[in-house]
C-alpha cells in the first residue's frame, strides 16, 4: 500500500466513523463537533484529489463559518431530548424500510450501466506548477462570469430580504442615537441658576 | 475561446441591474413622505429597459457570454411584456401599500430584482443561468410575500411557499445535473444537438426528464403540484398576490420554451414528455376549475382558477408544433393581463384597513360605480372565455392547437372544465349587478390608476375583436427563434 492509499483508507475510517458520530451522538454539541471532524477529513479527501483550493474553502467557509455557527445556535436553544427521542420505536419500521429502499435506489441507479459509474478513467495527473486556484479564478471571470455574477446579485437580494424582515425600530424603544450623546454640550444638561443667597432665619 | 465578450444585447439587463443598485442607495436618503421618488425610479428604470430592449430588438439570435446568454425575438416580446406588466403592477399598487405602510424602498428594490431574474431565465441559453435566474425570482418573491411581518397568514405563506419552492428547485436541479451527466453539457443548443445526434432512447434522459417537468409543474402551479398556490395567493398581500399572479407566468413559459422545446425537443424526448404533460393539465384543468366553484375568497378564487389556465397552457404546448406554442404563448400573455385585471381591481376597492377579497364585497358594484363593474365584467367574461372577448379566442387557439396535434378528446375534456369554470366567473358577475350593495363607501381611485384599469378591461375587448396582429407577432416571434 502506497502512502497516498494509506491517507486515503485513513481519511475515509476517520469520515465514516464521524458521520456516525453525527447520527448517534446524544449530546447536539458533541454532533456538532463530529461534524466538524467530518468535513475536515473530507477537506483532507479533496486534497488527495488535487482540489487544493475546495478544500481550503471548505475548511475555512464551513468549518470556519457555517460550523461555528451551528454550534452557536445549538448552545443557545433548549432542546429537550427526552421529546425528540419519543416515539423512536414505533417509528422504527418505517423508518428502517425506507433507508434500505434510499439504499437499494441508490445503488441501482449508480451501480447501473447507465451511469457509467466504474467506466470513468483516472484524470491525468497534472504538472507541479499546476495552479487549481488560478485555474478556478480564470474560469469564474471569464467562461462563467455571468452565473458568477447572477449569484452575486442573489446575494445581494438575500442581504436585502434578510434586513427588510428582521429591521425594525421600535416606536417605545429608548434608543440612544450616539452621535447626539456625545455631541451633548454642557450648557444643555446643566443649567446654573442665580439665587440670591438667604438668610437663615 | 473568446475573452471579450459582447455586452451589447445584454443591454436591458446590466441597466437595471445598475438601476436597482442605484434606488437601493438612493432609497436611504429618501424620507418616508419622499417615497414617491423611489417609486418614480423604479418605473424609470423600467422604462428604461422597455426603450433599450427595444432599440437592441433584432430578429437574428444573438448568444452572448460564452452562449450563457440569448437574444432572440421571442426574448425581446416577453421581456417587453413584462416591463409592461411590472410597470401596471406598481401603478395598480401604490395607495394600497402607501395604506398598508409598505410603500417603502424594499419593495421596489426587491420587484426590480425579480423583474431581472425573470429577464435572465427569459435570455437563458444555459442550464445554469435558466436556474439562476429562477432562484433570483423566487428569493425575492418569498421575502415579498413576507414582508407583511405582523400579519400571521403572510409568514405562513411565505413559509409553505419557501419550502415547498425550495423543494422544486431541488428537482429541477438533480434532474439538471442528471441531464449533464447524461450529454456532459449544460448549454442548451448543444444539448439539444448531443442528444439528436445520440438518437436511441436514453433511459437517464428520461429519468431526467421526469424530475423536471415535476420541478416544472411546482414552478407552474400544475396539479399534482399545486399545493402551494391557493395559500400563497391568499396569504400574501394583495399588491404583492398581483405580482405573483401575473409576470412571473410570462418567464415560466420561457423557461418551458427554452428547456423542454429548444433543450429536451428531439422527437424521443417529446414521445415522452408529451403524456407527462397531458397528465398534468388535465388534472389542473379538473381540480383548478371544480375546486375554485367552492371558495368564497376571491383570491383563493382566482389561484384555483389560475391553476385552470395553467392547464391550458400546457395544452399548447403539448401539442408540440409552432402553432401549438404561440398559442401558448398568447395563452399566458392573455392570462396575465386578465390577473393584471382581476386582482388590480381588488386593490382598487380595498382602501386601508379594508380588504375587498371577499365575494360578498363586490355585491352591488353596478350601483357603486357601473364603469369598475363594466371593467370587472369584461374581465370575467374574458376568463371565462365568452367572445367576443380574448379569452375566447385564447382558448379557441389552443384548442386548434390541440385537435391539429390529434388529441380531440384532450380538446372535449378542456372545453367541458371550461363549461364548469364560467360558472364561478359569471357568480362574481351576477353579484355585481343583481345584488344590493353591502358597502356604500366611495369609489375614487387615482387618475393613473382610473386610466389604467379601463385600458386592462377594454383590452379584453380590443384583443378579442382583433387578435390577429398579436398572434402574427408571437408566430413570427417564435418562428425566429427556435
Amino acid at each position: 500500500m502506497s502512502f497516498q492509499e494509506f491517507v486515503f483508507y485513513f481519511l475515509s475510517a476517520v469520515l465514516i466513523v464521524s458521520a456516525v458520530g453525527i447520527i448517534t451522538m446524544r449530546n447536539p454539541v458533541h454532533a456538532v463537533l463530529c461534524m466538524v471532524l467530518c468535513f475536515f477529513t473530507t477537506a483532507g479527501l479533496w486534497l488527495l484529489l488535487e482540489a487544493e483550493f475546495l478544500a481550503i474553502a471548505l475548511v475555512l467557509v464551513y468549518v470556519g463559518a457555517v460550523m461555528v455557527l451551528f454550534l452557536f445556535v445549538v448552545m443557545m436553544l433548549d432542546i429537550n431530548m427526552a421529546r425528540l427521542r419519543e416515539g423512536f420505536w414505533s417509528h422504527l419500521p418505517l423508518g428502517t424500510l425506507v433507508a434500505l429502499l434510499l439504499v437499494a435506489e441508490m445503488v441501482l441507479v449508480l451501480g447501473g450501466r447507465y451511469a457509467g459509474f466504474y467506466d470513468t478513467p483516472a484524470p491525468p495527473p497534472l504538472p507541479a506548477d499546476y495552479s487549481n486556484t488560478k485555474e478556478l479564478g480564470r474560469l469564474v471571470y471569464t467562461e462563467y462570469v455571468y452565473p458568477f455574477e447572477i449569484a452575486a446579485v442573489i446575494l445581494l437580494v438575500a442581504i436585502v430580504a434578510a434586513i427588510a424582515l428582521t429591521l425594525r425600530r421600535r416606536k417605545q424603544s429608548k434608543y440612544i442615537d450616539p452621535a447626539r450623546q456625545i455631541g451633548v454640550r454642557r450648557q444643555d444638561r446643566v443649567r446654573i441658576v442665580q439665587m440670591p443667597a438667604e438668610k437663615k432665619e | 475561446m473568446q475573452y471579450i465578450t459582447p455586452l451589447a444585447p445584454a443591454y436591458p439587463e446590466l441597466f437595471l441591474l445598475a438601476m436597482a443598485c442605484v434606488i437601493l442607495l438612493t432609497d436611504l436618503f429618501v424620507s418616508d413622505d419622499n417615497r414617491i421618488i423611489t417609486y418614480a425610479l423604479a418605473q424609470l428604470a423600467l422604462a428604461g429597459s422597455l426603450v433599450i430592449t427595444y432599440l437592441t430588438a433584432s430578429a437574428e439570435p444573438q448568444l452572448t457570454f460564452n452562449g450563457m446568454f440569448v437574444d432572440d425575438l421571442m426574448s425581446d416580446v416577453l421581456k417587453l411584456l413584462l416591463y409592461v406588466g411590472v410597470m401596471t403592477v406598481l401603478v395598480y399598487s401604490r395607495d394600497y401599500l402607501t395604506a398598508r405602510g409598505m410603500f417603502r424602498g424594499e419593495f421596489f428594490v426587491l420587484v426590480l430584482f425579480a423583474t431581472l431574474g425573470m429577464m435572465v431565465m427569459i435570455s437563458a441559453n444555459h442550464l445554469l443561468t435558466l436556474y439562476l435566474g429562477l432562484e433570483l425570482l423566487t428569493l425575492s418573491l418569498y421575502s415579498m410575500v413576507a414582508l407583511q411581518r405582523d400579519s400571521a397568514v403572510a409568514t405562513e405563506a411565505a413559509m409553505k411557499y419557501f419550502v415547498l419552492g425550495s423543494l422544486a428547485s431541488g428537482m429541477l436541479l438533480y434532474g439538471m445535473s442528471m441531464l449533464y451527466g447524461a450529454t456532459g453539457t449544460l448549454e442548451i443548443t448543444q444539448l439539444a444537438e448531443t442528444i439528436l445526434d445520440r438518437g436511441a432512447k436514453d433511459v437517464v434522459l428520461v429519468f431526467a426528464l421526469v424530475f423536471i417537468v415535476a420541478g416544472l409543474g411546482f414552478k407552474l402551479g400544475a396539479v399534482p403540484f399545486h399545493m402551494w398556490v391557493p395559500d400563497v395567493y391568499h396569504g400574501a398581500p394583495t399588491a404583492v398576490t398581483l405580482f405573483i399572479g401575473s409576470v412571473p407566468k410570462l418567464a415560466a413559459f420561457a423557461f418551458i420554451m427554452r428547456l423542454l422545446v429548444q433543450g429536451l425537443g428531439a422527437e424521443q424526448l417529446v414521445e415522452e414528455w408529451q403524456p407527462m404533460l397531458i397528465v398534468l393539465a388535465v388534472l389542473s384543468l379538473a381540480i383548478g376549475n371544480v375546486t375554485a366553484i367552492a371558495q368564497t375568497n376571491l383570491k383563493r378564487m382566482l389561484a384555483y382558477s389560475t391553476i385552470g389556465h395553467m392547464g391550458f397552457l400546457l395544452l399548447g404546448i403539448l401539442s408540440g408544433d409552432l402553432v401549438g406554442y404561440s398559442a401558448a404563448m398568447f395563452y399566458v400573455v392573455i392570462y396575465v393581463l386578465m390577473n393584471l385585471g382581476a386582482f388590480g381591481m381588488i386593490l382598487l376597492l380595498s382602501r386601508g384597513g379594508f380588504e375587498a377579497e371577499n365575494l360578498e364585497d363586490f355585491k352591488g358594484l353596478n350601483a357603486r360605480s357601473p364603469w369598475y363593474a363594466f371593467m370587472m365584467l369584461l374581465l370575467m367574461f374574458s376568463m371565462a372565455g365568452v367572445p367576443p372577448t380574448v379569452g375566447f379566442y385564447a382558448k379557441l387557439l389552443v384548442l386548434q392547437a390541440v385537435i391539429n396535434a390529434g388529441y380531440v378528446w384532450l380538446a372535449v375534456i378542456a372545453v367541458l372544465f371550461s363549461l364548469i369554470g364560467a360558472f364561478y366567473y359569471l357568480r362574481l358577475v351576477k353579484l355585481m349587478y343583481f345584488d344590493a350593495p353591502r358597502d356604500t363607501a366611495p369609489i375614487a381611485p387615482r387618475s393613473d390608476v382610473r386610466v389604467l384599469m379601463s385600458a386592462n378591461g377594454l383590452a379584453m375587448l380590443v384583443f378579442g375583436v382583433l387578435p390577429d396582429p398579436l398572434m402574427t407577432l408571437f408566430i413570427y416571434s417564435i418562428q425566429a427563434s427556435l
